[in-house]
Parts: C-alpha cells; sequence; structure tokens
C-alpha cells in the first residue's frame, strides 16, 4: 500500500477572531491579556486533510513543523492529540521580528532539513496577519508547484495528486505531480476532536528548554518515554543563511501602527436623512470601522 | 525602469474591475513620482485589449499571449513576472487581492526577494527616515492596511528592496478613466524566453460555478435583518450592503421562520453566536434571545423605524427610519466615500 510523508505547517496565534469590546484598551492599543493563544483554525483543517490521507494510506506519517517562541509547543501537543506523528519547533531569538519572507526562508531551511517527504499542507492564511503569503512563499523557495484554497483532497497516488480548490466564483479541480505544497481554506471540512487515548499519552509532550523552565526532571522522562521528547531547532540545527532570518531579513518594516478606538456605549441618534447618512458612513470609513 | 505596474487579471475573456481600479490608482502614484505607468496583461486573444486599458493613462502595456496562460494557473504567470520584472526593474508593482493576486503576488515577492504587502486599504507616496542607520527614503509607497483581525491599522514601507508590492481588494479604490483617448505603446513578449520547462505541472481538470457552505461566525461585518424588513425581496438589499462591505447577512429566528433567508444565518440563541467588529441590524427589535448571539460585537448600527426597539439601547448608532429607505443610502454613500 502506498504512504506518504506529509508534513503540516501551523501557527500559534492570538485568537483575534472573536474580539468583544473587552480586546481593546480604553488608550486604544490591543488587550492581549483576553486573546488566547489559539492553533492557527486554518491550519488545524490542514491538520484534517492530512489526517484523511492517513485515515486511507495507513502508513503515511505527519510531521507538525511550527515556527514561535517557546510556548508555540503547545499546539504541536495539540495536533498529537488529533493524530500528528511528529512534532519540530522551530524556535530562536534569530527569528524574531520576521515578515512572511523571512518566516518563509526559515520554515524552507527546516523542510530541506526533514528531507524526505510527498506533501505539504497549511493554512491558507493565518488570523492574526491575513497575509496568506507564507504558504507560496515556502513552495517557491523550495521550488515545488502550490495548489492554494483546497477544499479538499479528490484523489492521491504516489505519484500525482488532484485537489478541489474554492475560488471566489466557484470551483476548480486540479491535478499536480508530487511532491507539492498545498494550503487548505475555512471551507474545508473541520479538524476531528482530540482523541482521548493520545490526549493521554501526550499531555506531557514537551520540549528541552520548556521541561528545563519548569524544573522538571527531563532525563529522567526522555530516557523511557521518548515519544514525550518534542523536537526544538533553532538556527544551529539547520542549514540557512542568517541574513535572510528575522528582522534583518525582512523587505517589509512596519513603520508606524495606528489602534482604531471604538467607541464609548452611548448611541448617537441619526434621522434617515441623505446627509446624516452621508455623514455616518464617511465616519465608519474614516475611522477604519467599514471599507 | 523604475515605472509603477499594475497586473491585469483576465479570466472569461474579462478584465477585471479591481484591475481598472488599480491602474487608476497607479496613474495617481506615477504622476506623483513623475514615472510612467506600465500594465501586464497575460492570456490568450488579447486583441484589441488595449483600447479598454490605454484611458487609464497606461503608458506602455506589456502582453503575454499563449493558450497556456488562460485559465491562470500559477507557475506559467509568476515566470513571466519575474523575469520582466528583472528586466524592467520596476519601483512599484500592484495587484488584485483577489485568489490570483494572492496565490501569484507571493509566489513572485519570493523569488524576487522583495516584500509584499497584502489587502491594502491605502497606498500613499512618503519618506521615511531610518534613525538608527541615518539615512532618509524619499518617495517610499506607504502600504497601509489593517492586521490583527482589524483592530489595528499598519503602515508598512520596503526601504531598500524593489519592486515594492501590495495587493488591493476589488472596491477599495475608485475607477477613474484618465483619458478616453490616450492610447498607450503595446510591448508583446515571446512567452518562449519567459517560461520555464517546469511551469505546467498544474493541470485543470474541470471549472464549475458552484456555491460555497455558509459561514457567518468568521466575518468581521454581520447585515443582520428580522422579521421587520418584511420580505425575502427587501432581504436582497441587506445582501447587497453585505457583499459592497465584505461581510456576510445574519438573520432573527423571526426572519428565518418566515423564509427570508436560509437557517444557517440565525443569529442568537438558538443559532450562531457572532462577535463581529461591526454588526448592523435593520429592522430588528432587539429580543433577549436574539441579542444573547451578537451582544458582543464592537460596534452596532440599528435601523428601526421604531425608537423604543430594545435593540438600540445597546446599539452604538440608531438609525430612525424604514429599512428599504436607509439601506440604499448608505450603499450609496459608502460608494461615494470609498477611495
Amino acid at each position: 500500500m502506498d504512504a506518504f510523508k506529509i508534513i503540516v505547517l501551523a501557527k500559534q496565534v492570538p485568537d483575534t477572531r472573536n474580539v468583544g469590546k473587552d480586546a481593546m484598551k480604553a488608550d486604544g492599543t490591543v488587550n492581549r491579556a483576553v486573546l488566547p493563544a489559539i492553533f492557527n483554525p486554518e491550519d488545524l483543517h490542514a491538520l484534517e486533510v492530512a489526517l484523511r490521507i492517513k485515515d486511507l494510506f495507513k502508513d503515511s506519517t505527519i510531521t507538525l513543523l511550527t515556527m514561535g517562541p517557546v510556548r508555540a509547543v503547545e499546539i504541536l501537543r495539540e495536533g498529537f492529540y488529533r493524530g500528528a506523528d511528529d512534532g519540530i519547533l522551530l524556535t530562536d531569538r534569530a527569528f524574531a521580528g520576521s515578515d512572511t519572507l523571512a518566516t518563509s526562508y526559515a520554515l524552507s531551511c527546516a523542510i530541506r532539513e526533514i528531507r524526505d517527504f510527498d506533501i505539504i499542507i497549511c493554512g491558507r492564511q493565518a488570523i492574526d496577519g491575513d497575509t496568506a503569503q507564507v504558504g507560496p512563499q515556502v513552495a517557491e523557495k523550495l521550488g515545488i508547484p502550490q495548489i492554494t484554497y483546497c477544499e479538499e483532497i479528490v484523489s492521491l497516488n504516489k505519484k500525482q495528486v488532484t485537489v478541489k480548490r474554492r475560488l471566489e466564483q466557484g470551483v476548480e479541480i486540479v491535478a499536480c505531480n508530487l511532491p507539492v505544497l498545498i494550503t487548505v481554506n475555512n471551507s474545508a471540512a473541520p479538524c476531528r476532536p482530540r482523541n482521548a487515548k493520545r490526549l493521554m499519552k501526550y499531555k506531557h509532550a514537551t520540549t528541552m528548554s520548556k521541561q528545563q523552565e519548569t524544573g522538571g526532571d527531563y532525563l529522567a522522562s526522555s530516557s523511557s518515554h521518548t515519544h514525550l521528547n518534542i523536537k526544538e531547532w533553532g538556527i544551529s540545527n539547520i542549514k540557512c543563511d542568517t541574513a535572510q532570518l528575522g528582522l534583518a531579513g525582512s523587505p517589509t518594516k512596519v513603520k508606524k501602527v495606528d489602534n482604531i478606538v471604538f467607541q464609548s456605549k452611548d448611541s448617537k441618534r441619526i434621522e434617515d436623512l441623505d446627509e446624516d447618512i452621508g455623514i455616518l458612513m464617511k465616519e465608519l470609513i474614516d475611522s477604519h470601522i467599514i471599507g | 525602469m523604475n515605472n509603477v505596474t499594475v497586473y491585469c487579471e483576465f479570466e472569461e475573456g474579462k478584465i477585471a474591475d479591481v484591475s481598472f481600479e488599480l491602474l487608476s490608482k497607479g496613474r495617481n502614484l506615477a504622476n506623483q513620482l513623475n514615472c510612467k505607468l506600465e500594465a501586464l496583461l497575460f492570456g490568450n486573444n488579447l486583441d484589441g485589449l488595449e483600447k479598454e486599458i490605454a484611458p487609464y493613462g497606461v503608458d506602455i502595456l506589456f502582453k503575454a499571449e499563449d493558450e497556456r496562460l488562460s485559465p491562470y494557473t500559477t507557475l506559467p504567470h509568476t515566470s513571466l513576472m519575474v523575469k520582466l520584472f528583472k528586466e524592467q526593474k520596476p519601483q512599484i508593482v500592484l495587484m488584485g487581492a483577489t485568489t490570483i493576486g494572492r496565490d501569484l503576488g507571493p509566489r513572485v515577492s519570493s523569488a524576487l526577494g522583495s516584500g509584499l504587502t497584502a489587502d491594502c486599504t491605502e497606498l500613499e507616496i512618503g519618506d521615511h527616515e531610518d534613525k538608527k542607520e541615518k539615512k532618509i527614503y524619499k518617495n517610499l509607497l506607504y502600504q497601509i492596511r489593517p492586521a490583527f483581525g482589524g483592530n489595528i491599522i499598519a503602515t508598512i514601507i520596503n526601504p531598500d528592496c524593489r519592486p515594492q508590492m501590495a495587493t488591493v481588494r476589488e472596491g477599495v479604490m475608485r475607477k477613474v478613466i484618465s483619458d478616453p483617448k490616450h492610447t498607450c505603446e503595446v510591448i508583446h513578449l515571446d512567452v518562449k524566453n519567459y517560461f520555464n520547462k517546469t511551469d505546467f505541472a498544474i493541470k485543470i481538470i474541470e471549472r464549475h460555478i458552484e456555491k460555497s457552505k455558509i459561514n457567518i461566525k468568521n466575518s468581521s461585518i454581520i447585515v443582520a435583518g428580522g422579521f421587520g424588513v418584511g420580505s425575502r425581496e427587501n432581504f436582497g438589499l441587506l445582501h447587497r450592503l453585505a457583499s459592497l462591505l465584505g461581510g456576510e447577512v445574519g438573520a432573527t429566528r423571526a426572519a428565518v421562520d418566515a423564509g427570508f433567508v436560509e437557517h444557517e444565518r440565525q443569529v442568537g440563541q438558538t443559532g450562531v453566536t457572532v462577535r463581529p467588529k461591526v454588526y448592523i441590524a435593520c429592522g430588528i427589535s432587539g429580543q433577549i434571545q436574539h441579542l444573547a448571539g451578537m451582544q458582543e460585537s464592537s460596534i452596532i448600527i440599528s435601523i428601526n423605524n421604531d425608537v423604543n426597539a430594545p435593540i438600540n439601547k445597546i446599539a452604538n448608532y440608531v438609525i430612525q427610519g424604514k429599512v428599504e429607505n436607509v439601506i440604499p443610502k448608505m450603499i450609496r454613500y459608502f460608494k461615494e466615500n470609498s477611495k
């Protein structure tokens, strides 16, 4: 039976979707404390696409790769609970301040280090930036084709994959030889829930630095339970040009950030007059609430 | 060299509206920078299309014609752009933030090692001082976009890398014909010199129109209607406003039960709970079961002819009037005021 080596790219993000009135502080800055860090939603759809391949081709393996701070190990564990076989946390101070291009470069270097893969799957975009750039940029850096906006894998064999893409107006079915990078839409099937047995097995899985941080007996636990060790890679573990990493390797710079200050609760009464509604729409556009 | 370039999307025999909008903005930027405006048009059967493009003030049109360029696939379009940009060295490249632009843009930016900003809502020319390096950059492209789920507005610049690339959503910029009689120089590209052997890895097997499943939970703008909207036809107005604002239509249980909209759009205790950035409640009185599903919205705008409707107590803006009169006005003034 065919088996596939799958890499799933995932990101831990602040949950910006359900920001209510308390998400912004009175001074107009983002209240990060009320925003939990979560598994980027479309990356979960990507994981489900990978798990469905594994359902059909039992000997396939799923490696979850994430780049971020040490805390991002949480989403690797989340991936283990749902069926991922392996997880790698790419973390290093040198990655700090990366824009999408520097992120893609670091991820592509880590993927070259993993070396052997048939399919890379990731979410279309992350909810904190909504850029949808990292997927295509990783594909370009690796010199492989990309299939964006995947809703479903229609068929797969050792040579070729057929994918249903969700576009603005309709759908497109495309075929491509492996290896390929696929980005997954939120219209794809939602990820299956955690598996209770896997949760028991992996709940203590972590990386070495996290283990040291909490003062646990890392060596003792690692020798007897190797599945609890999550790989942690820094720049010494990948072959890379450090000039292309982090802030220095990022062509885009943030010049300025304006916070959107939402109005107070006092309601404003507006008459059904051309002038009044014109003023309202202009006010909403100028304050970036719409438009 | 050093010009402003717009990638024109050509699908199903038509140039996309967003491309005309970007050409209009591109002309404006080129005037400020005192450089030329160039357009790219890749596809098949492109005869005479320069007549549609030139009136927007285009100086040079680069055309690439080949049957393998239409319908769009990523790799041949990428190869054309990357090689052409290496020859022409534009300073600014604009593309639509469409399914095509968001697929092509990042691939091209990665190949060129240049910066790309997605979904810009404003583009301006301005200077930048790097205090650490003691360097002053003149005439950069300010790429302004919402980030962090729309809670902040960031101004992004690319000080050192060229081209400065940006994508913009349809309807954000305004379409302006600069001179109906304007003509442009047309340069035909010999595609053989641009394609790579591996560019045709993706085969399109089938394309068809298919409605996507409704999911209002992830929408940052919701235009919701109650029983007071009155009819399925009147809900059409809500759909128009929602699509213009890039949002979704929601509804109360009463409106769903009356058959005005699909059940998937129901907000409230027995429907979905939403927390959008903007909730426009049209003809909704504000039953507690409905409020439970939307009261955490950041901005609530209520349109109701009853001043005493309970929903007005939690609304930031209350427009007193009939839905069928107010929404057309909102549509009109949104269009007039958007850039």
